[in-house]
């Protein structure tokens, strides 16, 4: 069974079978605008919870996307390679970023749920 | 009495209708020529000039001839130069009009500094010639270091670095050298890796120091973009070798508490590093090294006039205190007794500086160094300080002006420096964005302001009309400004939507052009192939 979890830097992580699939909200990639790139790791890497895992530039900006969970990447969209414009069509599915093999379950706990996520967006607009 | 009925009628014939039709047999409009790039103008099979016959020769190439055609558009003289004159005039530039482009500081550049900076003695020297046939250069050189150090009151500095980056990693490398040296002195000192940079500063100031191997830590700032002191205490430790910091900031205000910060930083063994990139709202009011800075940056071509597309090119000399003035890079300079003399190699250097390498393989941007010295001098000390002052009342003539119909970032009480800060709430429920408001802006004939930066801001526009323009080109400004906001409310967005419909070319496909870049002329035999 997959449960899917936000954070306040607009990612979501999707967790099914301790993999996470991560990438950014609906609602970002509608704050970024038109995608034009995504700078994805190599599989293999580790990283913290907080730590800078990609990069997506749009017309108007370059931000970095932050590991929501400590873990190894598994896996990285190279669909996105190709075609960085997904995002804007399909954000929370086929334009995932990364997948990482969780270390800390536990950290899950200090996500949001989608209620709670939406709840923060309207709070911050 | 005689009447030359072979006159012209000079009364103006009323059009009978306002359509206008768009399209002309030619495609130009008007004297707006649609000008082709140079390989779709010129057949690349003839040639505009004429060769004369070459005499039989040995060819000696040994099979090594070139196989294929040049390609080169072959253009006579007077195409070439309609070509390059008909694109020169598709420019925009701050000798056309005002340039409000935020953080930029387009001012104008005075014809003084072309006409010095075009002196033989200046212009036809070579950085390989022997010192001692240019001592008038070196002269130069020497003023302007002078000067740059006494507005900053700053002990040394580096006139090499070629634009503002530079000037930050050169006086980041400085900072390296000066943390190197005191590591390798006391034996097991825990060596500092991190860089305090806050969230709303220039793009460049993190990648400057994650360049030289430092790590970044972002210190929150205040809504308005500026850091307090407590922000930067709480980010402080023992790994941190220096902040930066961009005073005044780049929302165009001033950091009100940057000497505790400088303290706080300073007891923590870091140094302090301030992006001047902003300095034409302060040179001549406050002296950086006064407020405890270590290094700084001038971008020559902002602070002191010849910005992009109205002279350059850039030029980033930097200053630096005496805790940093040991490390300042080659060439530097020396005075002995009456002359100064530039020393080139650490070999013949004096005896307590020990540079940490060089920026540049000469001198750096001599014909820069010629103009920003000549503005100094045609300005004198008062003059730097009312540009100043003037650059200020300009950007807060704009801001109180137009703060009844466009949204103040940061509320409206906030006073500015020299550039103004607008948000997009103004625009909020209206369907019209920053984007569409500033094409909008080319169709009345302005260059638009900055759009979406700093980040910190929402759909944020950033306009920095500095010294150079006058109260009736404001006005102007504002008064257009005012009628867009107004009819953006009005919800008559079509406009908008459909801005810029007077240029040569409509609204470019910018995120095309970032997915999939065409960065190079193409034959029809290469697209076909």
């Amino acid at each position: 069974m997959s449960k899917t979890y936000y954070t306040k830097e607009h990612e979501w992580i999707m967790v099914e079978d301790g993999v996470g699939t991560i990438g950014i909200t609906d609602h970002a990639q509608e704050q970024l605008g038109d995608i034009v790139f995504v700078e994805l790791p190599e599989p293999g890497l580790e990283v913290e919870q907080g730590d800078e895992a990609c990069v997506v530039e749009s017309v108007k900006a370059a931000s970095e996307v932050y590991a929501p969970i400590s873990g190894e990447v598994v896996e990285a969209n190279e669909a996105l390679g190709e075609n960085a414009a997904l995002v804007n069509e399909s954000a929370e599915t086929d334009a995932w970023f990364i997948k990482i093999k969780l270390s800390n379950a536990d950290e899950l706990e200090e996500l949001m749920d989608k209620a709670g996520y939406e709840e923060f967006v309207e709070s911050e607009s | 009495m005689s009447m030359n009925k072979q006159g012209r009628k000079t009364d103006i014939k009323q059009p009978t209708s306002d359509r206008i039709d768009a399209k002309t047999y030619s495609g130009n409009k008007a004297l707006q020529i649609e000008e082709p790039i140079l390989f779709d103008l010129g057949d690349t099979q003839t040639t505009g000039v004429d060769f004369a016959d070459v005499a039989p020769f040995e060819n000696r190439l040994n099979g090594m001839e070139r196989a294929e055609e040049f390609g080169l558009a072959g253009l006579s003289e007077p195409e070439t130069m309609r070509h390059y004159v008909r694109l020169s005039q598709k420019n925009y530039s701050i000798d056309t009009g005002i340039y409000p482009l935020g953080s930029c500081t387009m001012k104008h550049n005075p014809r003084l500094n072309e006409k010095i900076a075009r002196l033989p003695g200046f212009m036809d020297i070579h950085p390989l010639q022997p010192q001692s046939s240019v001592p008038g250069a070196i002269d130069l050189m020497s003023e302007l270091a002078h000067w740059l150090m006494e507005l900053t009151g700053m002990k040394a500095i580096a006139l090499s670095p070629k634009a503002g980056a530079h000037g930050e990693l050169c006086g980041m490398m400085a900072i390296k050298a000066a943390h190197e040296a005191r590591e390798a002195q006391e034996e097991g000192g825990a060596t500092k890796n991190v860089v305090l940079v806050p969230d709303s500063a220039h793009g460049t100031n993190p990648a400057t120091a994650a360049l030289i191997g430092y790590k970044i830590r972002s210190v929150p700032a205040q809504e308005d973009g500026t850091v307090t002191a407590a922000s930067v205490k709480e980010a402080l430790d023992d790994d941190v070798a220096a902040i930066m910091l961009t005073n005044p900031n780049t929302g165009g205000v001033f950091e009100r508490e940057i000497v505790e910060i400088a303290k706080l930083i300073h007891e923590a063994g870091a140094y302090f590093y301030c992006d001047g990139a902003n300095f034409t709202a302060i040179a001549g009011k406050v002296k950086p090294g006064e407020l405890g800075v270590d290094a700084m940056h001038f971008n020559l071509h902002k602070t002191f006039s010849t910005p992009h597309g109205g002279g350059g090119p850039g030029s980033g000399p930097v200053v630096l205190s005496k805790r940093l003035a040991p490390f300042a890079p080659l060439p530097f300079l020396v005075k002995d007794g009456e002359s100064t003399r530039l020393v080139e190699n650490a070999s013949d250097h004096v005896s307590e500086a020990s540079p940490f390498g060089r920026m540049t393989a000469f001198h750096g941007q001599f014909g820069m160094y010629t103009r920003a010295l000549t503005y100094m001098m045609s300005h004198g000390s008062d003059g730097l300080k009312q540009a100043s002052e003037d650059a200020v009342l300009n950007a807060n003539y704009l801001r109180a002006s137009l703060s009844d119909y466009m949204s103040l970032a940061f509320g409206e009480d906030h006073i500015c420096m020299h550039e103004v800060l607008f948000d997009d709430a103004f625009l909020k429920d209206t369907g019209v964005t920053t984007l569409d408001f500033a094409k909008a802006m080319i169709d009345e004939g302005f260059h638009p302001m900055t759009v979406y930066f700093p980040l910190i801001v929402h759909g944020a526009m950033l306009v920095e009309p500095t010294e150079s323009e006058s109260k009736a080109s404001l006005d102007q400004f504002i008064e257009v400004m005012i009628a867009l906001a107004k009819r953006a409310k009005q919800g008559d967005a079509e406009p908008f939507l459909n801005a810029p419909r007077f240029t040569p070319r409509r609204r470019l496909d910018e995120t095309g052009a970032a997915r999939k870049p065409i960065l190079r002329w193409s034959s029809e035999d290469e697209v076909n192939m």
